[in-house]
């Protein structure tokens, strides 16, 4: 019989201590190149942001890794599976809310949190949407709709949405766009006490973030890989972090 | 979380932004109530009561499914605001109650529609049906399943392309072909009580069950196609 320590070190030896890896990925949206031939290795407990211009790429990384989009060539594993057979692990946040505009946050939230099969009874499902609703600053007993949010307080409620699930991989899609200079350091402490807890089967909770405001996502990268032209220009970090990535300078 | 649950929660979901939008029931309502005042303005039914009895079975026919299809756009243009979607594709329940919820809460709202529609229809058209018309209880409930279970499908084939508008009737017709026949010779049967509805009866359900099985089969590839 294995200790959970031993269990541990074999995981850490096989593909699921990798948390994402891109193998010779090219995506073409018709006769557009969003992605040339990019090699990218996370392993878990990585956190990673990725820059570039518009038009980079970024995005469609991060659309490839959720199993949002599929490559036209290469592949992508994200704990040594496909993206698809992952998606309890995922958490995704993007340019776009991903809440109903007519419901409140509470509502969206209870209902996101049924989706996701994190709880039984209906108080069940309540208790965690609450708690998710707390911990990014907002009130449970807000009876207005989304709709009728700040830009600030929709960007918090779509983190709880990505949150209550407890995503040992987060994808977060410009998360500081459209925030105020306070807001986005409160979404960044959050995060980063997000990624401090430990995640499921001992393995550290990674990030992979893009953004164009990288001051305010210092605190949180580890290692740095910006974009250019659909192809990876640069890696700056721990290098063990990105250790088999393939960089076309 | 048992998948009736998870069914359970979409309906609800869906439900509720429709009570409070009621994006689809007052185009629907609209829509259906004006094809009947209109036929109705057409001619005399009063006068021709045979005629009436042999046509309205087709006129209720049309004025639900046109009016089904403003409906069934409309319930999945709500899940492209803000994206939505996406987080029913990165969601580890299963797709088909996505689209079993949302058939289910499209089914409820052209219900809705029906049941005003019936008695508006009944005093336009001076009817009085003579066949048994507790049998209207079957063929109308599964008659309008068969519409909006293909509906909503070939609505949510058709979200992403770029006049979905057009080609929702463009492919939903011919497909809803053999249970729109079966429904209106069903209902006409029964109103005119010149012969029996059984036949068509069966091909409904036959159709209700084929297509059902084939939709929530084939739902899980149309909503992750990239």
């Amino acid at each position: 019989m294995m200790t959970v320590s031993e269990m541990r070190e074999e995981v850490a030896g096989t593909d699921a201590a990798i948390a994402v890896r891109l193998h010779r990925v090219s995506k073409l949206y018709g006769s557009f190149v969003a992605l040339r031939n990019v090699s990218l290795t996370l392993p878990a407990g990585s956190s990673v942001v990725l820059l570039g211009e518009n038009g980079a790429g970024k995005s469609t990384v991060l659309k490839l890794v959720s199993g949002l989009a599929s490559p036209t060539y290469g592949g992508v594993t994200v704990f040594g599976e496909r993206p698809q057979s992952q998606r309890g692990a995922i958490g995704t946040m993007g340019h776009a809310t991903m809440l109903y505009d007519e419901l409140t946050a509470m509502e969206n939230l209870t209902y996101f949190a049924q989706m996701n099969g994190l709880g039984e009874s209906r108080s069940e499902l309540e208790h965690i949407a609450a708690s998710a609703m707390r911990e990014v600053g907002l009130d449970p007993a807000l009876t207005r709709h989304v709709s009728e949010f700040s830009q600030g307080m929709r960007q918090r409620a779509s983190l709880a949405r990505v949150l209550m699930a407890k995503p040992q991989l987060l994808l977060l899609d410009e998360p500081f766009s459209n925030l105020d200079i306070g807001s986005a350091r409160g979404m960044v402490e959050r995060l980063i006490a997000y990624l401090s807890e430990p995640g499921e089967d001992g393995l550290a909770r990674t990030l992979l973030l893009t953004t164009h405001q990288h001051e305010l996502a210092r605190p949180l990268a580890k290692t740095t890989v910006t974009l250019s032209g659909g192809q990876i220009s640069l890696i700056e970090g721990d290098d063990a972090v990105v250790a088999g990535t393939e960089v076309t300078a | 979380m048992s998948y009736a649950s998870i069914v359970w929660g979409h309906l609800r979901k869906d439900l509720r932004l429709e009570l409070r939008t009621k994006d689809s029931i007052n185009g629907m309502l609209f829509f259906s109530l004006l094809v009947v005042v209109v036929f109705a303005l057409a001619f005399d039914p009063t006068s021709f009561p045979t005629i009436a009895r042999q046509i309205s079975g087709g006129l209720m026919c049309v004025a639900v499914l046109f009016a089904s299809m403003t409906a069934l756009n409309q319930s999945w243009a709500r899940e492209l605001n803000n994206h939505v979607l996406d987080a029913h594709r990165l969601s580890p329940s299963p797709a088909s109650a996505l689209f079993v919820g949302k058939a289910i809460a499209n089914f409820l709202s052209v219900m809705v529609v029906e049941l005003v529609l019936a008695p508006v229809f009944i005093i336009f058209y001076n009817l009085h049906p003579l066949g048994d018309s507790w049998k209207l209880l079957l063929i109308l409930p599964l008659g309008t399943w068969s519409l909006v279970v293909n509906g909503t499908f070939f609505a949510a084939l058709s979200l992403r392309t770029r006049n979905r508008e057009t080609l929702l009737p463009l492919v939903l017709l011919p497909i809803t072909m053999p249970s729109l026949l079966a429904m209106i010779q069903a209902t006409t049967a029964v109103l005119t009580g010149d012969f029996e509805p059984t036949l068509w009866l069966k091909v409904l359900v036959a159709y209700v069950v084929v297509f059902t099985t084939i939709c929530v089969l084939l739902f899980e590839t149309i909503l992750n196609a990239d």
